[in-house]
């Protein structure tokens, strides 16, 4: 059996302290295994985004392991770890996080211009991926200036710029219009099922999650069977 | 993130912000222009002074006089000694000045670190005239290493026969030349009494003549041939036996470090002679010009310290207004270290701007100053630059602003460095 990509253990997450305390996740153990499709499906507060960044490695998890390709992420030091962040992993947020003042270009290639890629280079990847999503003739333009869905691409564009194995994706249809959506859609399976990256996607729509090949429902910070979902 | 990669994307990020950047910048820009302007002023200042003090005489000799032994207060008379010949000297009336022999000389010369003795003899010469006009009184002296600051001509050359004098500007309309430069090269009379009373006359000729001058006594420069004839001419008919006497004696020394001049100065006031440096007579004119810079210096420095706040606040709002995009570019995997870098260097960056223009706004307006007050108020100190900039100091300026905006921003750079990807992609 080959090694899962992404594996936990009993994992938590706890905010706050004394009458404040939170608990997000109260032991999430699940493996995911690579080329996979995998849609985290919840409601608002059910944990499910606090899930994605501790698989993703964006956050400590309070107790439990994450085993990223067989190693322990508590192992890893930090260059590794950011070694990881930017050539493993991919990141769609729901709220774009562009810098509108820059071009398009210029978002796209930033995962690139911090693993020191050299300019031209850069610029000739960045074209590249965004051909791949039918924006090469907004590269110049300021990305402030882009509709949602357009914003929407960028972000996967610059998700994808470094060739990631994993692509995690928050909400990526939540800000947009149903037709658009579809099409975001279309591009994240794309990408699954004829370039092989690992698809993780945080949802809180079913028919969305239905396309998945894989759904996991979390309810108060653990995972259910989907039948208990369903009747809830 | 490369270090080339780092600078360019802090000074793009450094202009995203050009109101903000501009206040800054014009915060250092202040404390940069203070700073230059004082140091400016220092170098101007003590450049006048050196070039003064040479004027005077050299660095590396004493002026050495026997050591009064107790004329003090309620000392009594001294007990009479054969050996010691006492001159009328140009103090109070009544006081003497113990006179120095060619024993003395010996002496001198044989403490360690000396390499010469040379007594000075008392020229007194009585007037100067030149193509048979009006004649004035002249007071000569040699030129001891001493290098006036020329109005027009050449210095005095020691090796030459030919008798040469550097006459004061002052002298120039007075003799009847037109300017100083018609004067360099004219012949000019001297006459000094003998011992019998008797006028004689040496001509010299003039090979300079010197700038007005903060410490100048008025009198001329004469070189070694023209003092040997003045001092041949005025020995005429003194008696044979009387064997020559001197009131000071300069006994030059290699260039030392101040211990070793502290150190020769002792060994000659424990041998009963009082040796004075050049630095000893005008030192404390420096000490009160270097006292007054250090002052300016100190307000340069607080509007400076005031301008490393605003760096800190600055770059403190610019890491608030961009904590989302730290979080970003975290989250791709930017390290820690490099996030510090971009932020520091962008301080760093703010800092080299604000010195530059600082300084370069403080040398253009001190240049022009400068100039107009050595034209108009200043004029008759003749080359006193009040300011002038050397590369140096202004170097020294620039780095030290750049220092100070770079400690300012290293706690918002900190901040900014330490923050969680997560944690500040949920900041609101």
């Amino acid at each position: 059996m080959p090694v899962p990509i992404l594996s936990t253990r009993d994992l938590t997450k706890t905010y706050g302290r004394g009458p404040d305390r939170f608990d997000a996740l109260r032991g999430v153990s699940l493996d995911i295994e690579r080329g996979d499709s995998v849609a985290i499906v919840g409601k608002s507060g059910s944990g499910k985004s606090t899930l994605m960044h501790l698989l993703a490695l964006l956050d400590t998890p309070g107790g439990g392991t994450v085993h990223v390709d067989g190693t322990d992420a508590r192992n890893l030091s930090g260059r590794r770890l950011n070694a990881l962040r930017n050539q493993m992993f991919g990141f769609v947020f729901q709220q774009f996080f562009l810098n509108h003042a820059t071009s398009v270009l210029d978002n796209v290639v930033l995962p690139l211009k911090i693993a020191g890629v050299g300019a031209r280079e850069r610029r000739a990847r960045g074209m590249a991926v965004l051909e791949q999503l039918e924006l090469a003739d907004k590269a110049r333009n300021k990305a402030g200036n882009l509709s949602g869905g357009q914003k929407q691409r960028v972000v996967i564009a610059r998700a994808l710029a470094n060739n990631p194995r994993v692509l995690f994706a928050d909400e990526p249809t939540g800000n947009l219009d149903t037709a658009t959506g579809r099409v975001v859609e279309d591009i994240l399976f794309d990408l699954n099922q004829n370039h092989g990256i690992t698809l993780i996607t945080v949802t809180h729509d079913h028919d969305l999650a239905a396309r998945f090949n894989r759904r996991l429902y979390i309810r108060d910070g653990q995972l259910i069977t989907t039948d208990e979902e369903h009747a809830a | 993130m490369n270090p080339l990669e780092t600078l360019k994307t802090a000074i793009t990020n450094s202009f995203r912000s050009k109101l903000r950047t501009t206040l800054t910048v014009l915060a250092i820009f202040v404390g940069a222009f203070t700073l230059t302007i004082t140091n400016g002023l220092g170098t101007g200042i003590s450049n006048y002074i050196d070039s003064q003090v040479a004027a005077v005489g050299a660095s590396n000799a004493f002026t050495v006089t026997k050591a009064d032994t107790g004329s003090g207060l309620g000392s009594g008379p001294q007990k009479y000694d054969p050996n010691t010949r006492v001159l009328a000297a140009g103090g109070r009336p009544g006081s003497t000045q113990v006179a120095l022999t060619q024993a003395d000389l010996d002496k001198i010369g044989a403490v360690p670190g000396i390499t010469g003795v040379s007594p000075v003899t008392r020229l007194n010469t009585a007037y100067i005239q030149w193509n048979n006009q009006d004649k004035y009184q002249l007071s000569v002296s040699v030129l001891a290493g001493a290098q006036p600051q020329l109005d027009a001509g050449q210095n005095l050359d020691d090796g030459s026969q030919a008798p040469q004098i550097i006459l004061p500007s002052s002298y120039v309309a007075a003799l009847g030349f037109s300017d100083s430069a018609q004067a360099v090269g004219q012949e000019v009379t001297i006459g000094i009494p003998d011992a019998t009373g008797t006028m004689r006359t040496v001509t010299a000729t003039i090979n300079g003549i010197e700038q007005n001058a903060l410490l100048s006594s008025g009198g001329a420069f004469i070189n070694k041939a023209l003092s040997t004839a003045l001092a041949q001419a005025q020995a005429t008919g003194t008696p044979a036996t009387s064997a020559p006497v001197y009131t000071t004696a300069t006994a030059t020394f290699a260039p030392s470090s101040g211990a070793q001049i502290a150190g020769m100065k002792n060994q000659l006031s424990a041998a009963g002679y009082s040796a004075q440096t050049l630095d000893d007579r005008i030192g404390t004119v420096k000490t009160v010009i270097n006292g007054i810079i250090g002052v300016l210096d100190a307000f340069a420095v607080i509007a400076l310290v005031a301008a490393g706040f605003g760096i800190v606040n600055t770059l403190l709002m610019s890491v608030q207004e961009r904590t989302r995009e730290i979080g970003l570019m975290k989250a791709m995997g930017m390290g820690s270290g490099s996030v510090f870098a971009l932020f520091s260097t962008e301080a760093a960056f703010i800092g080299l701007l604000g010195s530059l223009i600082g300084s370069a706004a403080a040398i253009a307006l001190g240049t022009v100053v400068s100039h107009a007050l050595a034209r108009g108020p200043l004029s008759d100190l003749a080359g006193l630059q009040i300011l002038s900039f050397a590369p140096g100091p202004v170097a020294l300026v620039i780095v030290l602003v750049m220092a100070i905006a770079f400690i300012a921003g290293t706690l918002p750079a900190w901040r900014a460095a330490r923050q969680n990807p997560i944690d500040s992609l949920r900041y609101e």
